[in-house]
């Protein structure tokens, strides 16, 4: 039933072999970890200057515009243009400000969604880390960001950054409650935490589609939670422009700014792998029942391309969002969160359990 | 109130969490800075300081001649150019007793209704920024574009074109000024149910501004809070109906008023208007008679001794000019009620107790435009 085309197990285990082969077991392990470090870092960048470049042309196309395109071939080049130009800015010292925090604080958030990354599974056999409880651990170090956040907006010594900062923290605690009810709801059907488990459990369709409608709800849920978890629109409110001029990060400049943003872009990836991986079945293809034929068919797609394809699909739900809504107020954000998202995925739970132990679903 | 302002403001001695909202802020449309007193995120009083463009304009008119006063007046409200220009213009022709044409009379009605339009536009365009729906600016923007495109092939100048003359036009309008404009009101009819796709019906936008900076018929009237903002309220003003100038009693359109006094009624007004003067643009767009573009006027224009006034509706409600003249080329004094002014200062009225973020919204709702506030 499981496909083994494209298992890059293979790959990643003739590395192992081979570096086995050279050194001790402790350096072997050393050696691996410095590998995956690297090139985790070279991914981080690369995906947040492309996620920059995405967004700029989804929002042109929804903006009646044309976007980048002056930069390179399409204007591809435009968002490493603006990195240098982040990178040789200078850093404005801020008079009264905490310094030590201050500088501290572009490291956590970017830190977090880094740890957030290494569990994810990008493809078959392509994990830093299969966690045995992958999805709390990720819930974990993803909620470790607003630390951050409420730092540089403590630290900056503005009233606008205080005041994205307080928000943020409401914010984030408030919808920590559905992402993770809603992803205790697919945990409950897979029966695991463990991400390549659940991703298992989807080989003969995704929870989506096979978790009736409290699935559907449940992810429903998941978009609207986690789009406010990553402070984006419409939820945006820690950074609200209109309101707050640019949020926790007002005081913010070049290297440091530059941070706050990737991490931004990253947290949006992150957030939208997951839902791919618990929703949509991760690197799993589309399958569908008993038609055999299909299924091969399907099969012949690498999983690296599942992958990514569900990914950016949810990362281009989540900027058509930004782009289409206003932006909600403060209370009403609250009042959305404890008054209905959460009532709505906690009797969502209880629906699941109770149709997982009548064993009623597929 | 008044005693805590001083402590605050003055001393500055009280434990308030005070941020300045300007002069420089992406909400403030320009250089105006409210100094907002919060607890936690509801806004406690505000205090509008204006004066930050401040150029005194109406100082600057004493000292030049009326066809020039006409440059300077574009430069209050920027975005109703035509219509400040206009108001001027009917108040030195009054104080002359000239009769324009009437083929002036109509290519006036017809650019004033252009750039409400455009007013209007922009007003929506920014006001989706305000409240976080990026995606306003570049739909009313395009838009916006259309009606600059007509100006700048009849004028030369696409936002301040002192078009308008005592007496008439400058000179006559494009030949395709009439063929431009239809093929506008085709284009915008089409283009204008995008909007309330985009924002009128949404839920958001409907927690965001129902409800929200309340203004009775009496706080307007007390405040003279005219234009649409005032209309929101239930307040008739429109000058347009209640002392018609140049064309605008040929036409027939109807007033636009919504009695709720919220953000929403406001921005339904303006709405309104946009379709309101659509209609008034295809009925004069094709009786527009043949004639002079202005009337017989001596080259140095002098007013009699004697006080002048005149009123005009713009995008954002009440112009009046007021002309004492002693007999000269130039004015002994003029003064300008620009319709922002007022409107500004009901800003803490209605605000009081709303959250930061209705601040902005109810800002964006008055529809301030700053130059106008500080001359």
């Amino acid at each position: 039933m499981t496909p083994n085309l494209y298992d890059f197990s293979t790959l990643t285990g003739a590395i192992h072999e081979w570096l086995s082969g050279m050194m001790s077991p402790g350096w072997v392990t050393f050696t691996e970890l410095v590998l995956i470090g690297l090139l985790f870092l070279l991914f981080f960048a690369l995906l947040g200057l492309f996620l920059v470049y995405l967004e700029r042309k989804v929002c042109a196309i929804i903006q009646n515009r044309v976007g980048p395109n002056r930069v390179g071939k399409w204007g591809l080049l435009q968002t490493i243009a603006d990195l240098i130009k982040l990178l040789i800015k200078e850093l404005i010292p801020i008079r009264k400000s905490d310094k030590f925090l201050f500088n501290l604080a572009p490291f956590i958030v970017i830190i977090a969604s880094l740890m957030a990354m290494a569990a994810l599974p990008f493809a078959k056999g392509l994990q830093a880390i299969d966690f045995n409880i992958g999805v709390f651990y990720v819930m974990a170090v993803s909620s470790l960001g607003v630390v951050g956040i409420l730092l540089a907006g403590w630290s900056s010594n503005s009233k606008y950054s205080l005041i994205g900062a307080m928000r943020s923290g409401a914010q984030i605690v408030s919808y920590e409650l559905s992402v993770g009810l809603s992803l205790l709801a697919i945990v409950v059907f897979s029966g695991s935490m463990q991400l390549s488990t659940i991703i298992e459990s989807q080989a003969d369709g995704w929870w989506l589609f096979k978790g009736h409608i409290p699935a559907f709800i449940a992810f429903i849920v998941f978009l609207i939670a986690s789009t406010a978890e990553i402070n984006r629109g419409p939820f945006d409110l820690a950074e609200a422009e209109s309101e707050l001029t640019a949020g926790f990060h007002t005081e913010y400049s070049g290297i440091k700014f530059a941070f706050f943003f990737l991490a931004e872009y990253i947290n949006m990836f992150i957030v939208a792998a997951i839902a791919a991986t618990v929703f949509l079945g991760g690197w799993m293809p589309l399958h569908i029942g008993n038609w055999e034929g299909f299924n091969q068919v399907m099969d012949f797609i690498p999983s690296i391309v599942w992958f990514f394809v569900k990914t950016f699909f949810i990362i281009y739900v989540i900027m058509w969002f930004k782009w289409t809504f206003p932006r909600l107020r403060i209370d009403q954000l609250l009042t959305l969160e404890w008054k209905y998202l959460l009532p709505v995925s906690l009797v969502n739970i209880v629906l699941i359990a109770f149709l997982v132990l009548m064993g009623w679903h597929f | 109130m008044t005693e805590e302002i001083i402590k605050d403001v003055i001393i500055g001695e009280s434990e308030d969490y005070i941020i300045n909202v300007g002069p420089q802020h992406p909400s403030t449309h320009g250089v105006l800075r409210f100094e907002v007193c919060l607890q936690g995120e509801t806004v406690k009083y505000l205090i509008p300081h204006i004066g930050y463009i401040h150029r005194g304009i109406e100082k600057m008119c004493e000292a030049i001649t009326y066809p020039q006063i006409i440059h300077l007046t574009d430069r209050m409200d920027y975005l109703s150019a035509h219509i400040n220009n206009e108001a001027v213009c009917l108040c030195v022709e009054n104080a002359l007793q000239v009769e324009v044409p009437e083929r002036v009379k109509y290519i006036r009605t017809i650019l004033a209704e252009l750039n409400r339009l455009a007013s209007h536009q922009l007003w929506w365009s920014a006001f989706g920024m305000d409240l976080g729906a990026l995606t306003t600016f570049f739909y009313g923007l395009r838009d916006r574009e259309k009606i600059l495109d007509i100006f700048e092939e009849s004028f030369g100048s696409r936002l301040l074109h002192s078009f308008v003359m005592p007496g008439g036009l400058m000179h006559d309008v494009h030949p395709n000024f009439q063929k431009g404009i239809k093929e506008f009101i085709k284009y915008f009819r089409k283009k204008l149910p995008e909007y309330d796709q985009l924002l009128t019906g949404n839920v958001i936008f409907h927690q965001r501004a129902k409800g929200i900076g309340l203004m009775s018929k009496e706080t307007a009237i007390a405040y003279g809070v005219t234009g649409p903002s005032g209309r929101g309220s239930g307040w008739s003003c429109d000058i347009r109906k209640i002392a018609p100038y140049s064309a605008y009693d040929k036409v027939q359109f109807n007033e636009c008023l919504e009695t709720e006094g919220d953000t929403f009624a406001r921005y339904q007004v303006r709405m309104r208007e946009m379709h309101e003067s659509l209609s008034i643009l295809e009925q004069l767009v094709d009786n527009i008679p043949e004639g002079d573009y202005t009337a017989k006027m001596k080259p140095i224009i002098k007013l009699p001794a004697g006080e002048f006034f005149q009123r005009v509706e713009t995008a954002r409600g009440e112009l009046a000019v007021y002309i004492v003249s002693d007999g000269n080329k130039s004015p002994y004094r003029i003064k300008f009620r620009t319709p922002n002014f007022s409107n500004l200062f009901v800003m803490n009225t209605i605000t009081s107790g709303y959250k930061i973020a209705d601040l902005v919204a109810v800002s964006g709702s008055l529809d301030l435009v700053i130059p106008d506030i500080d001359r």
